[in-house]
């Protein structure tokens, strides 16, 4: 096994998603099938190799750090499923 | 005369440039074939034919700057249309109207382009049939019971059907060659950092591209050509001039020289796909192109890599989905984390929390290295195999897709099948090379058959050309579906 089921709820919880019983020993037995497949990446020697995590050869992006117009709160809260004046409104915190 | 919504862009372009017709007619041929079509086939997510009117009316004169005006164009889910629905087909983005817009549509709106609506796609873009999205799976419009390819189903899948004159999509791993290829239409993946990714929301930031699904290659240089350029908002786009593709691509490709890699012709490659290749192949040499067979060694461990960086980058981007700010919010939480978690357990389909698991998994501490940061490092050497590879060749050509459209519901249960049918395409997003899927033929059950051509970085043109030229010996794009 490269994956228990614990394993599985420890993760769902750092990605903060319920899962259903059904759901965990499902993904359980798929996310398994699925890393053993990447396993064959072992077979490669690695040791020497830079990793790729972006294609470009990138180097930092820098502009003038002046004010621009930005969207208006308004427009920015439209979407929001709770909210009072300019905020953003959820649950109790602290 | 043909209908109008089976045209072309180019060839609409040229009929209201006579002043024949007028971007009316068009919006309405469209309309029609919409209206006959799409209860069948579900490509169209969020439309709304009265915006659609209202956008044609208010259309600016005609000038010489805009190079798409009055044409239709439909654009994928995932991509941000200042106060129109964009939900990624997914339950968790329900009601998201976005404040802005993405580059690309500023641009089609700037060049004159009428926006149509939006098309249906694997939910968040993960997978390749078009099946997660919460709106139902799209229908292959050349055999209805089976998948149109993804993600980009929805798009490839109303171009097919003439519902669309043409449509962007976006390719993460193959989600607009994969699906062209399934419905008979060509998607071309540029290079990345060529088109810019502002308003595109984000799978695998490293990548993503947005891209054409259109009815031949013609189409696709053309609307290339629109949508690419360098953009200050999102700092991976590349500041390189913009070539002018259509007019390019009509050169000849005599002496190009051409690799067939010989790890493409694996075992599970479809014997009628094989077929097709090689009569494609012959058909290249007639052009004048030298084609020879090569290594791409390392092409084997790219669904692994893949499936490890795209999750991972994932689950990064995801985290954003929480019912904070916009879409879905669960009304049982407790507290606040149980509001996050409820909320993305509703709000998610099966394959989403499948993929933000592995790719949390795959971050996590403890695994980074063993899965991470090793796939990270193969990646290295998949992209060296392109390098090299293009020191000798001007392109690569190679199936799309190793099968042709399977059937619904065929392989829902096992997500490691479903991601081997990207296979041939995911190499190219690694890499961050251009690739290009054009019809090569049908298979006797009359499904269409897609053949792929890669090129080195910001090298669109030569892989356009070669298929622009092998468009003008064949007939394939020319097939359209009856439903």
């Amino acid at each position: 096994m490269a994956i228990t089921k614990d394993t599985v709820k420890y993760v769902a919880n750092l990605a903060r998603i319920e899962l259903t019983e059904k759901e965990l020993s499902h993904f359980t037995g798929q996310l398994d099938r699925i890393l053993d497949y990447v396993h064959k990446l072992k077979t490669l020697d690695v040791a020497r190799l830079e990793p790729t995590s972006h294609v470009l050869e990138m180097k930092n992006i820098y502009r003038e750090d002046k004010v621009k117009q930005s969207l208006p709160p308004s427009e920015v809260m439209k979407n929001a499923p709770a909210k009072e004046k300019d905020l953003f409104k959820v649950q109790k915190i602290v | 005369m043909r209908e109008l919504n089976t045209l072309t862009a180019h060839e609409l372009i040229a009929l209201l440039n006579i002043g024949d017709i007028s971007p009316i007619d068009i919006c309405k041929g469209v309309l029609d074939a919409i209206k006959n079509k799409d209860a069948k086939l579900n490509a169209l997510v969020h439309f709304d034919e009265n915006k659609v009117f209202e956008r044609v009316n208010a259309l600016a004169k005609k000038d010489g700057t805009k190079a798409l005006w009055g044409i239709p164009i439909f654009i994928k889910d995932n991509i941000c249309v200042r106060d129109e629905l964009t939900t990624c087909s997914s339950k968790i983005l329900d009601g998201f109207c976005p404040p802005y817009n993405a580059t690309v549509i500023d641009k089609l709106s700037q060049n004159g382009a009428v926006l149509m609506g939006k098309t249906n796609m694997d939910e968040f873009a993960f997978g390749s049939s078009t099946e997660t999205s919460c709106y139902g799976t799209t229908r292959n419009p050349w055999d209805l019971e089976r998948i149109p390819g993804g993600s980009s189903g929805g798009a490839a899948a109303c171009v097919a059907a003439d519902e669309a004159i043409f449509a962007l999509g976006s390719d993460t791993g193959g989600s607009i060659r994969q699906p062209a290829s399934l419905c008979g239409v060509v998607g071309l993946k540029p290079t990345y950092g060529r088109v810019s990714r502002y308003g595109l929301i984000a799978f695998a930031s490293s990548l993503d591209q947005i891209g054409p699904v259109t009815k031949d290659v013609e189409d696709a240089a053309l609307l290339l050509k629109v949508i690419s350029g360098h953009d200050s908002m999102d700092s991976t786009s590349v500041n390189k001039p913009v070539p002018d593709y259509p007019s390019l691509i009509k050169r000849d490709v005599k002496a190009l020289k051409i690799g067939i890699p010989r790890q493409y012709f694996i075992e599970g490659l479809d014997a009628e796909v094989k077929d097709s290749m090689r009569e494609a192949i012959k058909r290249i040499e007639d052009m004048g192109c030298v084609c020879e067979d090569m290594d791409l060694p390392h092409t084997e461990f790219a669904v692994s890599v893949y499936y490890l960086v795209a999750t991972a980058e994932a689950s990064s981007n995801l985290a954003r989905f929480d019912g904070v700010q916009y879409g879905l919010r669960s009304k049982q939480a407790k507290s606040f984390i149980d509001m996050y978690k409820k909320t993305r357990q509703i709000g998610f389909g099966d394959e989403a929390k499948r993929r933000i698991i592995l790719g949390t998994f795959a971050l996590s501490s403890g695994y980074y290295d063993a899965y991470y940061l090793r796939a990270l490092k193969v990646r290295t050497l998949i992209k060296r195999d392109f390098e090299d590879a293009f020191k000798e060749f001007d392109a690569i050509i190679t199936p799309t897709s190793p099968t042709p459209a399977f059937r619904i519901g065929e392989k829902t249960q096992d997500p490691l099948t479903m991601y081997l049918s990207d296979i041939f395409t995911i190499s190219a997003n690694l890499a961050g090379i251009p690739g290009v899927s054009v019809p090569c033929g049908f298979t006797r059950d009359n499904l269409p058959i897609g053949l792929q051509i890669l090129g080195s970085p910001f090298d669109e043109e030569t892989i356009l050309r070669i298929a622009y030229n092998y468009e003008q010996n064949t007939d394939w794009h020319k097939k359209r579906p009856k439903i």
